[in-house]
């Protein structure tokens, strides 16, 4: 398989791993796009990334001028192999003192990044592969929700959507109606936004960031971003392990790996009104990486 | 009560969660942060297990670990049936032992190419498929030599037993390992057998029986 030749997805900052889970000075090896990269983040918390090398054991033998760029935020280490843009995508709440932080789990997922992030959006799935967490019959049908394409802000909105949980967070006591807002701020990233069981007029925040090792293979980072005092981290983690190893298979048997952007190729059934947006906003941009780009 | 030190994504916890499910007792979980937080390699619980495994059970002040020998322990504990382990047939346990240690050689390739895969482990993944399919070879070769004669199950009994519960969890988790199970029909009907005894309750991962033959 060719390496990367899509200069959209060469140019976005991608993350390569959990700062909490970099041992301070240890060199950590991975792939981004088919390249193999070595990263280490300082005592400092100052990551740096480049290309691996046999010479180089440690960030302290790269001259600045084989560095790639490099930067730590929402507890993952970000690179590039292009020319990445001076901002990341906003989630602001990650600054918000009282809530959890924490990277839930590293996956390898043998899907391609665009497949994980439209089942991320689907909640047509719950009820049957959640159950009794997510979802459960009766309760299956989605209904209806706005979504946009902000032009300012450069990504998709799902806004109004509704769906009952019978068990929506470590933090729930039983079932309830939970409003959700899915944000897609990267080709490769989303962010939910869902009603926080113990305060009503704030939202816990997931999200999950996908490292494209290649079209067809990720690591998917699960970053949790929570309101809830009393859960040990570890339970925290475990309820959203749960969750995701319940997606892994149905991701792995999705066929064909990498998603169809030509507006024909799947039923509606299978692409619902976020996924259309989401297909659309790639094809906009021009995205070929992990996907089947639509005839021209 | 029992205590089952568990991880909600590994097999082997499943594979002691599966039989007190079928047995109907209860139990008490302290979660494991097996991943990332490798809290089976910590101090202190290194002192319950020094090999730094999951499971581990605790029960009456026993201490007790590896999931094949959890199993014979509970079922020759909790189950007055004597179905899962059958004390008083000497032929039986010889060919339930036999397929216990089986079960510890699936984990060691079918579960150990998972664990390269979804958690990035640093294995052969070529030798741990390739291992996995020769021991799937024998089991479906076998398990199609029972169906001829009219048997349901590993082991030469009209029930299931342990042998049974400690194949199946890394047998449906062997995709996530790159380990496709189309070559193997007598192994895929078994496992649907598996789901369909009474009290199967699913692990992350593994699914429910489909509807279609629920009824019958
Ligand atoms: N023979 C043992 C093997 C257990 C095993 O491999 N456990 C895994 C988790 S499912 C583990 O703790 N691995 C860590 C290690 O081996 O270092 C059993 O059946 O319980
Ligand atoms: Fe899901």
């Amino acid at each position: 398989m060719a390496k990367c030749s899509d200069t959209v997805i060469l140019n976005l900052w991608h993350p390569v791993g959990a700062i909490a889970e970099a041992a301070p000075g240890a060199v950590q090896e991975t792939v981004l796009l088919e390249e193999r990269l070595s990263f280490q983040v300082g005592v400092d918390g100052e990551p740096v990334v480049w290309r691996s090398r046999p010479d180089a054991r440690g960030a302290d033998q790269v001259p600045a001028a084989d560095r790639l760029p490099a930067r730590g935020a929402y507890g993952y280490v970000w690179t590039s192999l292009g020319s990445p843009p001076a901002d990341l995508f906003p989630i602001p709440e990650y600054a918000e003192p009282d809530r959890r932080r924490l990277n839930a789990a590293t996956f390898g997922v043998n899907v391609s990044a665009p497949r994980a992030i439209e089942n991320f959006l689907d909640m047509g799935h719950f009820p049957y592969v959640h159950t009794d967490i997510l979802g459960a019959e009766p309760h299956t049908e989605v209904k209806e929700y706005d979504v946009e394409i902000s032009v300012d802000r450069d990504e998709i909105l799902a806004t109004r959507c509704r769906f009952f949980q019978p068990m929506a967070s470590t933090a729930s006591d039983g079932g309830a109606d939970v409003d959700y807002v899915y944000r897609v701020p990267h080709p490769y990233c989303s962010v939910l936004y869902k009603s926080s069981p113990v305060d009503e007029s704030r939202r816990d925040v997931i999200a999950i960031f996908l490292q494209p090792l290649d079209q067809e293979h990720v690591r998917a980072h699960l970053l949790l971003c929570v309101l809830d005092e009393n859960s040990e981290d570890k339970v925290i983690k475990r309820f959203q392990q749960t969750i995701f190893g319940q997606d892994k298979p149905i991701l792995e048997n999705q066929f064909p790996k990498r998603l169809p952007l030509d507006p024909r190729a799947e039923t509606p059934i299978r692409a619902d009104k976020s996924a259309i947006a989401y297909r659309r906003w790639l094809s906009q941009k021009g995205v070929t990486y992990g996907v089947i780009p639509a005839a021209a | 009560m029992i205590t089952l030190y568990d991880y909600e994504l590994s097999g082997n916890c499943y594979k002691l969660r599966l039989l007190m499910s079928f047995l109907g007792i209860d139990h008490k979980t302290v979660p494991i942060d097996f991943y990332p937080g490798r809290e089976h390699k910590s101090e202190w619980f290194l002192k319950l297990n020094p090999l730094g495994q999951l499971p581990v059970i605790e029960d009456d002040g026993l201490i007790l670990r590896d999931a094949q020998a959890i199993l014979v322990y509970l079922a020759s504990k909790y189950d007055p049936s004597g179905k899962w382990y059958p004390r008083d047939n000497p032929a039986l346990l010889g060919e339930i032992s036999q397929w216990l240690a089986f079960a510890d050689g699936i984990t060691a390739t079918a579960s150990a190419a998972r664990l390269h895969d979804a958690l990035f482990y640093d294995f052969d993944i070529d030798a741990a498929r390739a291992g996995a399919h020769r021991l799937f070879r024998i089991l479906d070769e076998h398990l199609w030599f029972g169906e001829q004669q009219g048997r349901d199950w590993i082991c030469s009994a009209a029930h299931p037993t342990i042998a049974d519960i400690a194949c199946f969890p890394y047998i449906m988790l062997s995709e996530e390992g790159g380990i496709p199970r189309q070559d193997y029909p007598a192994i895929r009907r078994w496992c649907d057998r598996v789901k369909r005894i009474k009290g199967f309750i699913v692990m992350s991962g593994v699914f429910p029986a489909g509807p279609a033959r629920a009824a019958a």
